[in-house]
């Protein structure tokens, strides 16, 4: 209870701030309404209207969390108007981007460790990478593989690959230069090879680094899928439902495609964030 | 028999700041089954000779044989155990996985790791606790069970580089009685390296000093004490001049500074 209380007190702040927002910016339009039907309103009346108008500059929170229910919930979940459909389209993406990247991220940081022409050669590269706004980039990759004729998951998960592989390079190229000189003399006094080093040492030893790194990870290869979604053409995920929404005017549409991203991003993180809890104490390193 | 030959070793390390001579014609001989103690201020090179010995350096000068081989050869041969200062045991191993690393990274067989970790856990009085994990141990039991692994392979030679140096004077004092115990009942040869000048005189069959600038032995000093040591051998006469013996050896070596 001490600590929730913290929590919905900031909670209530930012629903009350939000409603009030919510008021102020849609007030406009509805006294422009008015105005025009030549109607007189009542302060009553303006709140109730601008908390419920079909196409809000800002929708209501209520307003929100009704199209966030009706997309989870009443629609069947073939329907392009789910949200669990999208959210499944981007999700698979994000989980294919995320192991792609995550694998790339691992072997480029063995490689690094290991070998002193990609110590010194790897590494800017890796940089540059992710100095290049990526959403210049999603646009070409997706061109690209649609000329080839792949189209669909691939080029998503290829864009969220992009953006997961760093952290984890980042984290595991640290993490598997933890062991310290004597850690590595004692090795080498019973004459280990670099693999037996590697998966004795080393791996166990970047663990806590690697689960680090995942978390962002997940986060940033999610944004990539959406990211991946947004060129046109794309019709499925919800990258796909904020562009819809955008093009029509429908906000309620948007915001809930964007509450229904962050709750996969934190829902990701926190499976992650468990899977580290449950390794890191089964391996005494938990802190 | 001879255990480890040194003639005229030298080691030299280049750094920024020019060449660092942390061994300087260094020639010793140490027999099979001798406690021989380093002793000496920092930077006069005991580690730097026992790491050389475990070819975990490379002397630029010199010879040195260890069980009649190089030290290279020695290290592959399994001849020697090497303790450091701090345990080094994996966490995420318990007490008898730690032991039985060494033993899988030589490709000791599943019965075999099983059978020799449990003989190197009773040899340092931790029978019971393999299935433990470190951080249950204190780190007197903790500096035991990195003895344990180094013994587990069987090697003639005991390398060990102040290993109860992060410890306190209660627990070291029982240690050094353990270490003296496991000695007489191995018959290993073993190299020890220590600041402590009661520690080198109750250890020890040999005590090498050694002073820095270049790093090099000033005296070796054979002990007359008997194998046999009680912790109390310490309030002896013989016990007290041979320390004093000793003490004049490191201040030998300050004489330059």
């Amino acid at each position: 209870m001490n600590r929730l209380l913290p929590i919905l007190t900031v909670l209530l702040a930012i629903v009350a701030i939000w409603y009030g927002a919510a008021v102020w910016m849609n007030a406009p339009w509805v006294r422009d309404q008015a105005a025009r039907a030549e109607t007189v309103l009542t302060t009553g009346d303006l709140v109730r209207q601008t908390l419920t108008l079909d196409r809000p500059v800002l929708p209501a929170p209520h307003q929100v969390a009704a199209g966030l229910w009706d997309g989870i919930a009443g629609q069947k979940i073939t329907s392009k108007r789910s949200l669990v459909w999208h959210g499944w389209i981007t999700l698979s993406a994000t989980l294919a981007g995320f192991a792609i990247g995550t694998a790339a991220g691992i072997l480029l940081a063995v490689g690094i460790v290991h070998n002193r022409a990609m110590d010194q050669s790897v590494m800017p590269w890796a940089v540059a990478s992710q100095t290049v706004p990526i959403l210049a980039i999603a646009p070409m990759v997706i061109v690209v593989f649609a000329s080839a004729g792949v189209t669909g998951l691939l080029p998503k998960a290829i864009i969220a690959a992009w953006l997961s592989f760093f952290p984890v390079l980042v984290g595991m190229v640290k993490g598997l230069r933890t062991p310290d000189g004597m850690q590595l003399d004692l090795m080498r006094s019973w004459s280990a090879s670099r693999a037996q080093v590697f998966w004795r040492l080393r791996l166990p030893s970047s663990l806590p680094y690697l689960f680090a790194s995942l978390k962002v990870a997940i986060a940033a290869a999610l944004v990539g899928t959406i990211v991946g979604e947004l060129p046109a053409g794309a019709t499925a995920g919800l990258g796909a439902r904020l562009l819809s929404g955008s093009y029509y005017g429908q906000t309620v549409q948007i915001w809930s495609a964007l509450f229904a991203a962050a709750i996969l991003a934190a829902a990701l993180v926190a499976l992650i964030g468990a899977a580290e809890r449950l390794t890191l104490r089964r391996m005494g390193l938990a802190r | 028999m001879t255990a480890i030959q040194a003639r005229d070793v030298s080691l030299t390390f280049q750094t920024a700041d020019g060449p660092v001579h942390a061994l300087k014609d260094v020639s010793l001989t140490i027999d099979q089954g001798d406690f021989v103690s380093f002793i000496g201020p920092s930077g006069c090179g005991k580690t730097t000779f026992l790491r050389a010995i475990a070819a975990l350096e490379t002397p630029t000068a010199g010879t040195l044989e260890v069980a009649g081989m190089t030290p290279d050869q020695a290290r592959r041969r399994r001849a020697y155990g090497y303790v450091f200062q701090a345990p080094g045991l994996y966490p995420w191993r318990t007490i008898a996985g730690n032991i039985s690393l060494p033993l899988e990274i030589m490709g000791f067989g599943r019965a075999d790791r099983a059978q020799r970790t449990r003989r190197v856990l009773d040899l340092v009085d931790l029978a019971g606790f393999g299935g433990k994990y470190p951080w249950q141990l204190s780190g007197g039991m903790q500096q035991r069970a990195s003895i344990a692994r180094a013994l587990a392979f069987d090697a003639d030679i005991l390398l060990m580089d102040e290993p109860f140096g992060a410890l306190d004077e209660i627990v070291r004092d029982r240690l050094n009685e353990a270490l003296l115990d496991l000695w007489k009942k191995t018959g290993k040869t073993i190299g020890f390296v220590t600041h402590s000048i009661p520690e080198a005189v109750y250890l020890s069959t040999r005590i090498v000093v050694m002073s820095p600038r270049p790093g090099r032995i000033t005296r070796v000093i054979d002990s007359p004490l008997p194998r046999d040591r009680p912790l109390e051998i310490r309030d002896t006469p013989e016990f007290i001049a041979l320390a004093h013996q000793v003490r004049e050896g490191l201040r030998e070596g300050h004489g330059y500074d």
